[in-house]
């Protein structure tokens, strides 16, 4: 980095013009989504009652902050999906380390497990519900069967392809089978196991607001019912837009996690 | 030289579900403590099985690898070096030691010792990738001398490099056995390698195999051993074994 040739200055320039491009236009796709909203509901061109409005939206966001049930019901789904999402991410791991650890297991399992994943999980909620109850558990534990099967198949698939070489070391040394799974298996599947995370936080998210459509007093998806059931649609597009970037936070991490966890 | 190894009739079949196949006929030969034993043989004749058969990772069909000395421990080096990426080249080094947990700071000290003794003390916290392929290969030959085996087992190790690297490096590991004194069996197909680093040369037939033959590798000290006379007359030899029995 001593002699920066003039022409490696005109394209790293190039780069960070194209960049800070790529960059406005997103922020520009936001406003302008927004700002014609905003003018179409004020011309009466649509009808805020129905569609709502940003500054409507902006007004409710304000008045619940206020009170503070903004928070409860960020906090409440926010706390389902983490709670969602760590319970499946262990619980997923664990069972495609059995599943891994004995192939008969996977052999016999490996048809329903196929069905399962193709089966759309939130059709499973109201009778998770009948079955839990009424109440928070029930949402968690739809959240949790939403995402653990597909889980279980992305790590159980990343740890069979370790390569049967690397194996062969491990077991020239005398290794056991549980030093085969800490010192090659694990770790060479780390790529596998953050795909699935990545693939587990988004299905998390997708079960408990089902789950809240369908039982829960408080929470996002909860005032997105509540809300279209007395038409304030101002909290329903609230709590939509939220939701959002809810996700996208969440993602982020997942993300920053990854950074950290595999530098290489 | 005494004797540390001696493979009494091996013979190997394998199971598939619509064939069988014969490997391995009928192998016999020792191994000589000390000494840099090659097996040579057409490519599928089961060279890399006849490793796997005498560390005791695969049984055989039949006959027996008697060991002659007691304790005798053995370390299996593959074809490729199979460093894993995720670790750095002395983590890399001490994998077999954490395997058998023994890496107390004596065997850290001596694998820092080989580590720095042949090059690679510089580059013992960078990660595999960071490293060219003979770097690469003499870390995983630090990798199984750490354990200190007795006994080398070396499946073609160099197969995964280019030709002049392969050179250097084979010389380069030949030279390492010989300092730390071990006892080496080294599979290859290279003919010339085999006559080039080692004192004896078993030729293996094509599948089903057997010895064909063996050799005692004299070529005069003082000289490079590729420019020897002698080595071209030993590759021709061999040569026409192995062209024979195919
Ligand atoms: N696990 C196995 N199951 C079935 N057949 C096998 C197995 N391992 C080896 N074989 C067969 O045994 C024969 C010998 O294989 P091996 O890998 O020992 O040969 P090799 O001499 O090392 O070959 P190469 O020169 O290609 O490395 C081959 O025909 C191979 O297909
Ligand atoms: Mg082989």
């Amino acid at each position: 980095m001593t002699n920066v040739s003039p022409e490696h200055l005109e394209y790293l320039k190039k780069r960070r013009r194209r960049a800070w491009m790529v960059k406005a236009g997103q922020w520009l796709i936001l406003f302008v989504f927004f700002g014609i909203w905003e003018l179409a509901a004020a011309a009466q061109l649509i009808d805020p009652f129905i569609f709502s409005q940003p500054s409507r939206m902006w007004k409710a966001m304000i008045a619940m902050a206020m009170d503070g049930s903004l928070f409860t019901h960020i906090s409440v789904t926010l706390g389902e999906a983490i709670l969602g999402f760590v319970l499946s991410a262990i619980l997923g791991t664990l069972a495609a380390v059995l599943l891994w650890w004995n192939p008969f297991l996977r052999k016999t399992l490996n048809p329903y497990l196929v069905v399962l994943n193709s089966l759309p999980k939130t059709a499973l909620a109201p009778i998770i519900i009948v079955w839990i109850g009424n109440n928070v558990r029930a949402v968690i534990v739809t959240a949790i069967l939403t995402s653990i099967v597909v889980t279980i198949l992305t790590a159980l698939t990343g740890f069979i392809e370790v390569s049967e070489d690397k194996i062969k070391l491990v077991e020239t040394f005398g290794g056991s089978k549980r030093q085969v799974l800490t010192k090659v298996v694990l770790p060479a599947s780390a790529p596998a196991l953050v795909n699935a995370m990545e693939i587990n936080i988004g299905l998390s998210f997708v079960g408990v607001i089902v789950g809240e459509l369908l039982t829960a007093k408080a929470g996002l998806g909860y005032l997105i019912v509540y809300g279209s059931q007395i038409f304030k649609m101002d909290w329903v597009m609230l709590s939509v837009i939220l939701l959002s970037l809810l996700a996208a936070l969440l993602y982020q991490v997942i993300v920053a996690l990854e950074k950290r966890w595999i530098q290489k | 030289m005494e004797s540390i190894l001696r493979l009494y009739a091996i013979s190997k079949n394998f199971h598939e579900e619509t064939s069988e196949t014969q490997a391995i006929a009928d192998i016999n030969f020792i191994v000589r403590d000390g000494e840099l034993l090659s097996i040579v043989g057409p490519s599928g004749c089961g060279k890399s099985t006849l490793l796997s058969i005498i560390s005791g990772l695969i049984p055989p069909s039949s006959g027996e690898v008697r060991l002659l000395k007691q304790p005798v421990t053995m370390g299996y080096m593959l074809q490729r070096d199979h460093l894993f990426p995720w670790r750095t080249i002395l983590q890399n080094a001490c994998l077999g030691l954490e395997i058998q947990k023994k890496r107390t700071p004596a065997n850290l000290r001596y694998v820092e010792t080989l580590l720095s003794q042949y090059g690679l003390g510089e580059f013992k916290n960078h990660y595999p990738s960071q490293l060219s392929g003979g770097m690469r290969q003499r870390a995983a030959l630090i990798r199984t001398l750490a354990v200190k085996p007795d006994i080398l087992l070396l499946d073609e190790p160099f197969s995964a490099l280019d030709y002049q690297t392969r050179l250097q490096v084979a010389d380069e590991i030949a030279s390492i056995i010989r300092r730390e004194q071990k006892t080496a069996v080294f599979v290859t197909h290279d003919i010339s390698e085999a006559v080039a680093i080692s004192d004896r040369v078993v030729v293996l037939s094509k599948r089903p195999s057997r010895v064909a033959a063996i050799h005692n590798i004299q070529l005069p000290a003082g000289v490079k051993p590729r420019e020897a006379p002698e080595f071209r007359n030993y590759f021709n030899l061999i040569w026409k074994e192995l062209d024979i029995h195919d």
